[in-house]
């Protein structure tokens, strides 16, 4: 039982992923299970995925190389990775204003809002994408027109990756107590102070780990652009879209090269997620 | 979700309010107002639109095999979902941890390469295993076992994500009870920890329905878009806007908001129904 309260004193703080906590050796059955759970794995995600690495490979580094830097492919890239860049920096401070008024205020119709958060989350892209035309496409009624520009990327991006650092956010803000921030207050320290030497660094890692998912997010997004962003080569062409017309003219290595580019972001993208997530957990 | 901390607070500051009507407005903007427009267009010219949409046979198959699809993904990812969270929060095993990291993977991988990955295994012409199981009499990329597997790929970690916070929070402490008494592996995982979970299953499972619904670029290409065989609903938004048919793609985008806000709201009230009781 030693282990188990260990584990509750440390589960106080909510770390925002998994932690190992008591765990049994595996029997005949669990054992099985994991067998065949990770066989099933294995042949969904892991071998197709290797397989994407792999076909990448063979034509060698230079094929790779020559695929990935043709003009188009790294204007693609370029547009991708600076877009959720730009836009996670935008939800960094966006996200975390959002979780603070869902729990800290209070007002009639909040509950409309968090239903809000969550749309994005469940909207199919493509109807996402035809959602934010209808709005700011052609004969915008506020007179936003941004259907074929950057603006559309950028917008598309704020849309699918609206969620990410909100629900990171919002439960380590509802953790944190009211009253060490009123202590802190009522020893003299200003709003800013109390802001800065308080609750940021509360909420530092949530920022980080909702930060990181909506930049992976913003990196493999592709369905909401489709109809929005026109594709143009050059201007509003993602990564992803450049990977699906090489698969269209039947050039599978370039699609894989192009792919191996994208999972390298996410897999550098999870392995920070991880670390930050292991530095909170240890400081906690 | 925030009730459990409310501290009463009678009139908020400048600030406070500032950043209130901001949220809203950007909310608004982002979300509210478009989604609005679209429920809108969709509903301009009266039902029409949506009765001449329910009554195209190839429209209907697509509603068909999208809903068989997401219910078989969702079926399959909830078993291992649930499966693969005992494991992972209850049991120790060599290389868990990387397992731990991977099996958030799917939800970072772009739709796209999903897609190819898929074909690149199961493709029948040259894929690593596909030309093997199209001697066997199956074929997998252009037809539904193709928009099963991409599916079941892009909603798998959904469950997973939901039920291991909530077994790590209810701890052992149960089912070492159940297991001193007696009780078998089966027993215990049925009558103690499936009961302590449900909810968060529950909430994985509607999660995982609302995308498998609306998945689109891995569909996309691992289904070949054939009209009346391999067409799902959110490909028959694109090609019907993309064909000037404006009026039934906002019909056919309408159902699919419907199924999703559905989701969500669905997700809330639970939610919130259980943290009031």
């Amino acid at each position: 039982m030693a282990l188990a309260t260990v584990d509750q004193a440390t589960g106080d703080r909510p770390a925002p992923r998994r932690r190992t906590g008591f765990a049994g050796q595996l029997q005949a059955g669990s054992g099985l299970g994991l067998g065949i759970a990770v066989l099933w794995f294995s042949l969904l995600v892991l071998l197709p995925l290797a397989a994407v690495v792999v076909t990448a490979s063979e034509g060698g580094w230079s094929a790779f190389w020559a695929a990935v830097t043709t003009e188009q492919t790294a204007a693609a890239i370029r547009l991708t990775v600076g877009t959720a860049a730009v836009v996670t920096a935008v939800n960094a401070v966006v996200g975390p204003a959002i979780a603070w008024v869902l729990v800290r205020d209070e007002f009639r119709g909040k509950r409309l809002l968090e239903l809000l958060i969550d749309i994005p989350f469940a909207l199919p892209t493509v109807v996402a994408g035809l959602v934010l035309l209808s709005l700011y496409g052609v004969d915008s009624p506020v007179a936003i027109e941004v259907a074929n520009t950057r603006g559309a990327v950028v917008l598309a991006y704020l849309f699918v990756t609206l969620p990410f650092v909100v629900r990171t956010v919002q439960p380590v803000l509802e953790e944190l107590d009211p009253e060490v921030e009123e202590a802190a207050a009522s020893l003299g320290a200003s709003r800013v102070t109390t802001f800065r030497r308080i609750v940021l660094p509360a909420l530092i890692p949530a920022i980080a780990a909702g930060g990181a998912l909506s930049f992976a997010r913003g990196v493999s997004e592709y369905g909401s652009l489709v109809l929005l962003s026109g594709n143009l080569p050059f201007r509003t062409e993602v990564t992803s879209v450049r990977i699906l017309s090489s698969i269209e003219n039947d050039n599978l290595p370039a699609a894989a090269a192009i792919a191996t580019v994208l999972l390298a972001i996410s897999l550098a993208v999870i392995v920070i997620l991880d670390v930050i997530q292991r530095r909170a957990v240890r400081r906690g | 979700m925030a009730e459990r901390h409310h501290h009463p607070r009678p009139k908020p500051g400048p600030v406070a309010l500032a950043l209130r009507v901001a949220v809203i407005a950007y909310l608004f903007l982002l979300v509210a107002w478009p989604l609005f427009l679209v429920v809108q267009n969709a509903l301009a010219s009266g039902l029409g639109p949506i009765s001449d949409l329910l009554a195209d046979p190839d429209v209907r198959h697509a509603l068909r095999l999208t809903a068989v699809a997401a219910a078989v993904s969702v079926a399959i990812s909830t078993v291992f979902g649930v499966g693969m969270s005992v494991l992972l929060v209850r049991y120790d095993f060599p290389g868990k941890r990387i397992l731990n990291a991977l099996v958030d993977l799917p939800l970072s991988v772009s739709p796209v390469v999903v897609g190819l990955a898929l074909v690149l295994v199961y493709g029948g012409r040259d894929g690593w295993l596909g030309p093997a199981l199209e001697d066997a009499g199956v074929q997998v990329i252009f037809a539904t076992p193709g928009i099963i597997l991409a599916t079941t790929f892009v909603v798998l970690p959904l469950v997973i994500r939901e039920v291991v916070p909530v077994l790590e929070e209810v701890g052992i402490e149960q089912e070492q009870a159940a297991t001193s008494l007696g009780a078998s592996a089966w027993q215990t995982f049925r009558r103690i920890t499936l009961p302590s979970i449900r909810w968060a299953v529950l909430y994985g499972v509607v999660l995982s329905l609302a995308r498998a619904l609306g998945e689109f670029g891995a569909v996309k290409v691992v289904s070949g878009n054939v009209l009346g065989r391999t067409r799902t609903a959110p490909l028959v938004v694109e090609e019907k806007y993309l064909n000037f048919d404006r009026d039934g793609a906002y019909a056919t985008a309408l159902l699919l908001v419907l199924v999703s806000v559905a989701a969500i709201v669905a997700v809330s009230l639970i939610r919130n129904d259980r943290e009031t009781t």
